[in-house]
């Protein structure tokens, strides 16, 4: 029927600009969130004795390396991005090659594996970043937020632009599989 | 009979999915160990940790999801939705699992740079339990990566092998 191709004509189009919509921003979300983790860094001098008159300090640094979490959540965070880019670059150059194959599959499967990866590395940062913050008092394990508070802070905002990463991941994994369903009518 | 088949290997997927993390919350929730360390003794749980809650309360509700999608009936339109949920509980559960392995890995080897000292050497029987969780939740989580592209390929048919 003449009318319904039109109307899913119409549908295909919406769909492919709100799609490449919101992987721009989730492009942007999660390469700020690497780019900010990976800078993330702060030395501060601390005086850890005094002996008579004479203060003795220790030069101590927290880096984004000393926590194994935060070396994951870098890692995913540039893999997300770099996805995100490759299906930009497929989507306005290979506009002709739709419907052929298993490009919708693939292309939603994909984006489904990635949506859990960035997931699982946002939450795993986060934990640690609450250990981080408040310690646990049952381990004996103090906390270094008061005292690192730039560290703390740049690590926050790296955190809240994966988390936004997670959500613009998990709505185009919904219009990638909805695109499928568009294409099989 | 294929279809048949079809229907019964996602069934049997989806109970060794909701087993899988049945079991993974039931090793966590009775990992307890007490330890006295020169005349003062503490209690090792799982609620001391914020991600081992978060780990328990995620494996509860994939459980019941689980459970509950497995009375769904074949011909009910709410099998296009469970595609999407599928993704959700996949999520949850990458999530909760690295967040227990991330703090679990610190109670294990420590983190030098920040002055935390591992506990596994206080509450071995603990660190053991939790690693078994851990392990059971991995297992949940492959099978629910096996489940979520069942159910996209039984819901949208995406070879196209249908002619529309």
């Amino acid at each position: 029927m003449p009318g319904e191709k039109i109307l899913l004509a119409g549908g295909a189009i919406k769909s492919w600009k709100l799609l490449f919509g919101l992987r721009i921003f989730a492009f942007m979300a999660t390469l700020v969130a690497a780019i900010v983790m990976s800078l993330n860094r702060e030395t501060k001098t601390f005086v850890v004795a005094t002996i008579g008159t004479i203060p003795i300090k220790a030069t101590l640094t927290a880096k984004f390396q000393h926590t194994p979490a935060f070396v994951f959540f870098v890692i995913a965070n540039v893999m997300v991005s770099f996805h995100n880019l490759l299906m930009i670059a497929l989507q306005i150059f290979g506009r002709k090659l739709e419907n052929k194959g298993f490009r919708l599959l693939s292309v939603a499967i994909l984006d489904m594996l990635n949506a859990t990866l960035i997931s699982a590395a946002a939450n795993a940062a986060a934990f640690m970043a609450e250990l981080g913050k408040n310690g646990n008092k049952h381990a004996k394990w103090n906390k270094i937020c008061d005292r690192f508070a730039i560290y703390c802070d740049h690590g926050a905002g790296a955190l809240i632009a994966a988390f936004a990463g997670v959500i613009l991941m998990l709505l185009i994994s919904a219009v990638s599989i909805s695109r499928i369903l568009l294409n099989s009518k | 009979m294929v279809k048949l088949t079809k229907r019964i290997g996602g069934l049997v997927l989806r109970i060794a999915a909701f087993g899988a993390a049945l079991a993974a919350l039931i090793v966590m929730v009775t990992s307890r160990e007490r330890a006295s360390f020169f005349a003062i003794s503490f209690e090792a749980k799982y609620t001391d940790m914020a991600a081992f809650k978060y780990f328990v309360i995620a494996n509860a509700v994939v459980s019941v999801y689980s459970f509950i999608v497995l009375f769904l009936p074949k011909e009910s339109l709410l099998w296009k939705f469970v595609v999407v949920l599928d993704l959700v509980m996949t999520m949850l559960l990458t999530s909760s699992l690295s967040a227990a392995l991330a703090v679990a890995q610190v109670g294990k080897k420590g983190n030098a740079n920040a002055g935390w000292l591992p506990i596994c050497g206080q509450v071995p029987k603990f660190c053991d339990q939790i690693t078994g969780a851990l392990i059971a939740g991995f297992v949940a989580l492959v099978l629910y990566v096996f489940l979520l592209l069942y159910s996209l390929h039984s819901v949208l048919d995406p070879f196209l092998l249908q002619k529309s």
